[in-house]
């Protein structure tokens, strides 16, 4: 029984621990995105840069996110495998996929709107998650998950589609990770149409998700999510 | 109902009871009046469809407790222990089809999809893809491919016996996605003038460890079905028979997946292409959860059940 509490505290400690080295990782990116916009001069439109600032942070925290598979798979976290699974591909999709594999995106526009969403989104979770398993969390904390997602949210969704778009045609022209006929496996696979199919799996993606958001909100916030009469 | 050869029993006037259904949460759904002690559930079924239109009596569930099994539609009420005033918790299980259709949809739609890309349409391979010559592999996988849903077809009407009417209609959607989609892609891979053929020797095992599974296969079904008279509910440990492919049932539970498995596993072989590969993978998975249910259910059911693994011997 006590072999039991311990196991308990353990993985209680791991979590926690993996969840603050995870919003430390994330803030780390926005402090070296802040550290590049003070070097262009707080202009935010001069966004070209910004990859080159960001990448190595952004590409271990994104990576290390696979362990929320993992979490899920053996039962640490409550949350399904294959819900965690298809956002941390998604996610890696973009990191690894598009940004690593087409540089010509690295230095549009769309990359500091993604990035923008996905890191906002991600200190306020993790914290969420680090506080909620310490004991309580913050109700300014609770309210900045379950609020900024109406705008981060298709914020992210926007600068996904648009680094995916800017990503295609290189893709088409460079023939990236084609692998055509003929070949001894019989088989073909065209990187162009699987992420062209990708982008398309937005559209029915996004709305069940979002509205999940919405109700959980007026589950945990417990009231209208745009004013009401019962005002504090 | 009354037969002429029962002898009239003396038999207490047939007093008609009131049964109460309810959802799973407690909500009154109807009430059923017109059953007494000797009606099945069936006919509460159809006293339920009579108020509730459109709910016909396959998609109708009904239990006795909640955490139960569903009750079959032949049994009587009184066998139930459920008498005047009693309850039963009902489920909508959704539009249903008949078994007959979806087995139709979901092995004459493979053949169709596989052989749609035979004759290397031209708007899917170009003009000239047509005239360009096939690898006689190419003719001998069409065959492959057309013997084995023929022989799913003939089987469905012939030889399986099934335990339910229907199915949920959602089924059909799915079934029909998963068979016709690697229909489409192994048809389109295999019959593409890009095609490469394997060594002769390569085709020719595989074809034969393909008829070999296919017969396999068959047997099993056969053995199957003959293990369970028709009408009768008896349940029976199924063993090797006369026929020496139903020797596998000394060693796994469920032989018919197991031939099901090498049948693809030889197709793949015999043609090498990947996406016949991946099929084969997808119905390895999903047979072997089947047969791990079945294989429970088995020694569930069978206290003394010999020592089998499920679907390949001796590893599952």
């Amino acid at each position: 029984l006590r072999e039991a509490i311990v196991i308990m505290g353990i993985s209680k400690v791991y979590l926690i621990l993996y969840n603050i080295v995870l919003a430390a990782g994330w803030s780390w990116i926005a402090f070296e995105a802040l550290q590049y916009f003070q070097g262009q001069e707080w202009d935010f439109t001069k966004t070209a840069g910004l990859y080159a600032a960001v990448e190595r942070p952004l590409q271990i925290s994104q990576t290390a996110a696979v362990m929320e598979i993992l979490h899920a798979l053996v039962g640490l976290t409550r949350s399904p495998v294959h819900v965690t699974a298809q956002q941390v591909a998604s996610r890696l999709l973009l990191v690894w996929g598009v940004c690593w594999v087409v540089p010509e995106t690295r230095t549009y526009w769309g990359f500091a709107l993604m990035l923008l969403a996905w890191d906002v989104t991600e200190i306020i979770r993790y914290a969420y998650y680090a506080f909620n398993l310490m004991g309580s969390v913050p109700y300014v904390i609770q309210w900045l998950r379950y609020t900024l997602f109406f705008v981060l949210y298709p914020m992210g969704v926007t600068g996904e589609l648009l680094m995916i778009f800017c990503a295609l045609p290189f893709i088409h022209d460079q023939q990236i990770f084609a692998y055509p006929l003929p070949n001894p496996w019989n088989t073909s696979f065209s990187y162009y149409y699987t992420l062209l199919a990708f982008a398309a799996m937005y559209a029915p993606g996004f709305p069940p998700l979002y509205l999940y958001m919405i109700a959980q909100r007026k589950k945990v916030l417990g009231r209208q999510p745009s004013g009401s009469s019962k005002r504090d | 109902r009354w037969h002429p050869s029962k002898p009239v029993r003396a038999s207490f006037p047939k007093a008609t009871m009131k049964i109460n259904i309810v959802t799973k949460s407690g909500k009154a759904v109807c009430s059923v009046s017109d059953v007494d002690a000797n009606s099945t559930v069936l006919q509460v079924k159809r006293s339920i469809q009579k108020q509730k239109k459109g709910l016909s009596p396959d998609r109708i569930a009904l239990k006795a407790e909640a955490k139960g099994k569903a009750l079959k539609s032949d049994v009587a009420l009184s066998s139930l222990g459920l008498g005047d005033g009693s309850t039963l918790i009902f489920k909508d299980l959704g539009p249903q089809i008949g078994w007959a259709t979806v087995f139709l949809a979901e092995y004459a739609g493979p053949l169709f999809c596989y052989m749609f890309f035979y004759p290397r349409p031209a708007f899917i391979y170009g003009d000239d893809a047509a005239s360009m010559a096939r690898a006689q592999v190419v003719e001998v996988a069409a065959a492959c491919w057309s013997a084995h849903y023929a022989k799913r077809i003939l089987e469905t009407l012939f030889v399986h016996r099934f335990s339910n009417n229907t199915m949920p209609l959602f089924n059909l959607f799915k079934n029909c996605s998963y068979y016709w989609g690697f229909a489409a892609m192994i048809g389109y891979f295999v019959n593409h003038p890009l095609y490469t053929a394997p060594s002769d020797l390569q085709m020719q095992i595989g074809l034969g460890a393909f008829i070999f599974a296919e017969l396999g296969n068959l047997s099993i079904h056969v053995a199957l079905r003959n293990l369970r008279p028709a009408g009768s509910r008896v349940r029976k440990i199924p063993y090797p028979t006369a026929n020496p492919f139903t020797l596998l049932f000394r060693f796994v539970s469920c032989p018919n997946y197991s031939y099901e498995v090498l049948a693809w596993t030889a197709f793949t072989l015999m043609t090498q292409t990947a996406m016949a590969g991946f099929f084969m993978l997808a119905g390895l998975f999903q047979m072997t959860q089947w047969a791990l249910g079945k294989h429970r259910n088995y020694r569930k059911e069978f206290p003394k059940y010999p020592r089998r693994k499920s679907i390949i011997p001796f590893i599952i």
